[in-house]
This record gives structure tokens, sequence and C-alpha cells, in this order.
């Protein structure tokens, strides 16, 4: 299996000016994400999820530590890698997945989901109808494709979104409780392209309020929680899911 | 904290354009103190900091319109060479003309208020050599259009223009000649909140079908976290952080840049 991430002693926290102090948010994490390997991330409220994933992403910067994505330019550290090859590595190979949808006046919702293929260079016909059969698959009314998703309902936009964040394949996944007041329809769409992703070689971390949606898909578990201990093993996660407090 | 990034390895092209340890004093005021900025091709770069950081002069600098007491400015283009701040005030005229186009703030500085709109932007096509009557009109109309200018509209002068409109004269005019730069100064400010949206979205429209590279200056951090893909904070005439557009707004790590940021309504 091919390593896609190696995360070495990542350490984050937060410096506050105007209060003059430091908040710790997480300590001296490692681990490793291969190819196709689903992890799930884990722990109480503040334990640090969304902050490792957004640290993954450098929307945060991290204090120490490395973190080695195997790109196909070689190995980068997202960590000290130059803000313009962030940038470019966000367009092709790191996608990050919110429930939040960052819509924009008069931008159609069909646009909106085929820009991400439009940029990977797609033809702008061909961008449209996949954009298109991502909106069918979770669940969005036909009459909206065309419409401005500013003005959706909140359960619509995440759709537009999610539909957006996984139009393209990438190589590392982020997913931040991207399954949140989701309905049903939504949810199988959302699990089934997951599993496909997977399938197709896709790692991913995710942060899931109900991690029984995607029970199947989860290779390891990483428990953020002060002094948790770790289970590796897919047993164990799979007895998690079924008998945890989620 | 500091976090020093490594050189570009991925996104091997040259960047567009580089200002270098640039500083100048206006008498006792220092306005700008050892700056540089990079800026890569297709990228929007914002320039954010409250009034007199010195975010303003850094841009006229980028428009040849001012000199600084030391550094360099370059341009990665086919027949550009050297330090720009060493050209003569002819080889700037034109350099400005065909390479840079700029908005600024207030239309009266880039705009003559009493001429019609497409003499305007024709104007521009004029001083980089275009004689000929016809193409004038065509090419005016097609950067007027662009920028979303109402075309029934093309013979009425700025003046009687509303704010939005007469922005999108100065976008059309900045835009003509294809520059390889576009310079917008708070281009934005002083609209309607809703002109706003429609401006910043012509701007962002633009930017996509044409991958002009821009360099953004504004104190709205609201236009700068929907327009920029990287961020330089100033803060009396010193570059204080730069990063990323969402890291520097989520994750500020400067004390004046949190407070910034906080402040944001």
């Amino acid at each position: 299996m091919t390593l896609v991430l190696d995360v070495q002693s990542l350490t984050k926290g937060f410096t506050m000016h105007h209060l003059n102090t430091q908040m710790a948010a997480f300590d001296d994490i490692s681990f490793g994400l291969h190819a196709g390997e689903f992890l799930l991330l884990k722990g109480t409220n503040g334990a640090g999820k969304s902050t490792l994933l957004r640290t993954l992403y450098r929307s945060y910067l991290a204090q120490s530590g490395a973190v080695l994505f195997q790109s196909s330019h070689g190995v980068i550290d997202l960590i000290r890698a130059a803000d313009v090859d962030i940038t470019h590595l966000r367009r092709t190979e790191i996608g990050f997945v919110t429930q939040f949808l960052v819509a924009r006046p008069r931008v159609s919702a069909q646009a909106l989901v085929a820009e991400p293929l439009r940029q990977a260079g797609h033809s702008a016909e061909a961008a449209l109808d996949e954009a298109r059969r991502w909106l069918s698959a979770f669940g969005v009314k036909e009459e909206l494709w065309r419409a401005y998703p500013t003005t959706f309902s909140g359960g619509e936009q995440q759709k537009v979104n999610l539909a957006r964040a996984l139009i393209l394949p990438q190589k590392l996944l982020l997913l931040d409780e991207p399954t949140a007041s989701l309905d049903v329809q939504a949810r199988t769409a959302l699990v089934a392209r997951l599993a496909e992703l997977k399938s197709q070689g896709t790692a991913m971390i995710g942060v899931f309020h109900h991690p029984d949606d995607v029970s199947h898909l989860i290779d390891r578990v990483i428990d953020l929680t002060p002094n948790a201990s770790n289970p590796e093993d897919r047993e164990d996660v799979a007895y998690e899911c079924k008998t945890g407090a989620a | 904290m500091t976090i020093v990034l490594d050189a570009p390895r991925i996104v091997i092209t040259r960047p567009l354009m580089t200002l270098k340890n640039v500083s100048k004093s206006y008498g006792a005021v220092q306005a700008v103190r050892d700056a540089s900025v990079e800026v890569f091709p297709g990228e929007v770069m914002g320039i954010v900091g409250e009034s007199g950081s010195g975010k303003s002069t850094l841009l006229r600098m980028m428009n040849l319109e001012d000199t600084p007491d030391t550094g360099s400015y370059t341009l990665d283009l086919p027949d550009v060479q050297g330090n720009l701040f060493e050209l003569d005030r002819f080889a700037r005229r034109m350099l400005c003309a065909t390479k840079i186009g700029i908005v600024y703030q207030n239309p009266h500085l880039g705009l003559l208020m009493n001429h019609s709109s497409s003499g305007n932007v024709a104007e521009r096509l004029l001083v980089a050599g275009e004689r000929r009557f016809l193409v004038l009109r065509d090419k005016a109309q097609i950067a007027l259009e662009a920028s979303e200018f109402p075309l029934e509209r093309l013979d009425a002068p700025p003046i009687e223009l509303s704010g939005g409109m007469q922005q999108r004269v100065q976008l059309a005019k900045a835009i003509a000649l294809e520059p390889a730069l576009l310079l917008l100064d708070e281009p934005t400010t002083g609209l309607d909140v809703s002109v706003q949206a429609l401006v910043l979205d012509t701007l962002k429209r633009l930017q996509q079908d044409r991958q002009i590279t821009m360099v953004i200056v504004s104190h709205d951090l609201g236009v700068i976290r929907t327009m920029a893909d990287r961020v330089i904070v100033m803060r009396r005439g010193v570059v204080v952080e730069s990063g990323l557009a969402d890291q520097i707004f989520q994750d500020p790590q400067h004390p004046y840049t949190q407070q910034l940021v906080h402040a944001k309504l």
C-alpha cells in the first residue's frame, strides 16, 4: 500500500494575543494513512478533531511537526510548503468537505458544482453534465439546478456543497461532519460516493457526529481525547460503532 | 512564533510580479518599510491594513506612479526587463498603458468625467498606438461588455453615471488592453452593499474567465475574503503577516491581524 500521509509529532495551539494566553489544541500526534484507507477521528467536544483537519489542510498553522504528503509531484511537507503549492494541491489532490456552502451571488448551483472540474480542465459541457448527475444523486430538485444557491435552505445548500466537494476524485479527502443534518437520500448518496472514492484509492480522514453512517468504511480510529488509548484494528472499530454512545 | 515556509516546489512558474525590499519615506514619515511581495500568475493577492498602513502607497508603486527610496520591481513578461523603478517617464507610461491596469476608489482619478464612457476606454487604446476608429470602438465595446456595463449607455459620460457604473467604466479601461496585472485600490469602497456585491462578482467572473493576475487593496475584510487567494497584512508601513486567505482569517498569527480579524462585524 502507498503511504499517502505521514503525520509526525504534529502539535497545534493557539496564541490569543489580546488575552495574552496560549490554548493547546493537540500535542505530538503521529499517524500514517494509506491510499484507500478511512480514518475516523473521535474525541470529546474540543478535543481538537476539526482543528486537526484544518491543520492538515493548512487553514491553521501547526506549531511543530511534519505532515508528509505523497503528492503526484513527490513528497511534500504540508506544514512548510509554500502557499502557492498548497493552493495548487487544494485544487488538484486534497479536498475538504464541510457542511457549509460558500455560495456566490449570481453563480448557479450547477455552475458551482461544475467548477472543480472546469479548473481541472474538463470542457464546460462535460463538467455541467457531471454536475447535474451529482445534484440529482444528492436529491437536489431539478428546478433548482439553474438557480442561485444563496437563497436555498440550509439542507439544499449542504447538498450542493457535497456535490461540489466530491465531484472530482482526490488523493486525500478531509471530512468535517459532512452528514450533520442531512436527509436520508443525501446521506445514502454521500456514503455511496465515499465508498466509491475509497475503492478508487482516495485516503480519507473524517469527523462524524454519527459514525454509524460510515461504520462499514472505517479502517481505523484515532481518539483525540487526552489520555485516550487508541484502538487500531478493524474489529475494535466495528465493535465501537455498534455499541458506541454516538 | 514565526513559521518559515519553503520556496514553491510544485508551482514552478516564476512570480509574475516581484517587489523586493521596498522602502519609501515622505519627509519624516516612513510610509513603507522594507516590504517584499511576490504575486504568481493567475493569483489574486489581497493587501489589508488600516488607513495609513502603506497599502495604497505600495499599490501606487506597482502602478509606477511613485518611486521608492530603495527596492526593486520586476515583471516576468517576455518584453519587460530589469528594475522597473529605473525606467524613464516615457517607458513607464508605455508599460503602464500596455501591461498594467488600475481601478481607483475615486473614479475621478481614473476617468475623464465629461467624456463619453466608450471614449474613456478608447483613450487607453490610443495611448497604446491604436488609431483605427472602428477597432477603437469595437475594442472599447468588448471591454465594457466584459465589465458588464450596459451598452445602451456607451456614450454617457461618467459624470452622469452611478458609482457602480463608474467603477465598471474604470474596470473596462483597465482591462481593454488585456493587462498582465490588474491593480484594484478599494474598488468597491463607498458603493452600496448590493452594488458592491455586483462589482465584486464581475471582478470574480473576469478573473476566472481570463485568469488575470490581480492585486486588490481594501480595508474591507469581506472584500478581501471574497476575492483573494493570498493576503498580506500591513501595519505602519511594514508587512506584518502573509499567508493563504483562509489561514489569515481563521488562524491569524500576528497580534495586529488578530485584532483586525476580530474587529470584523
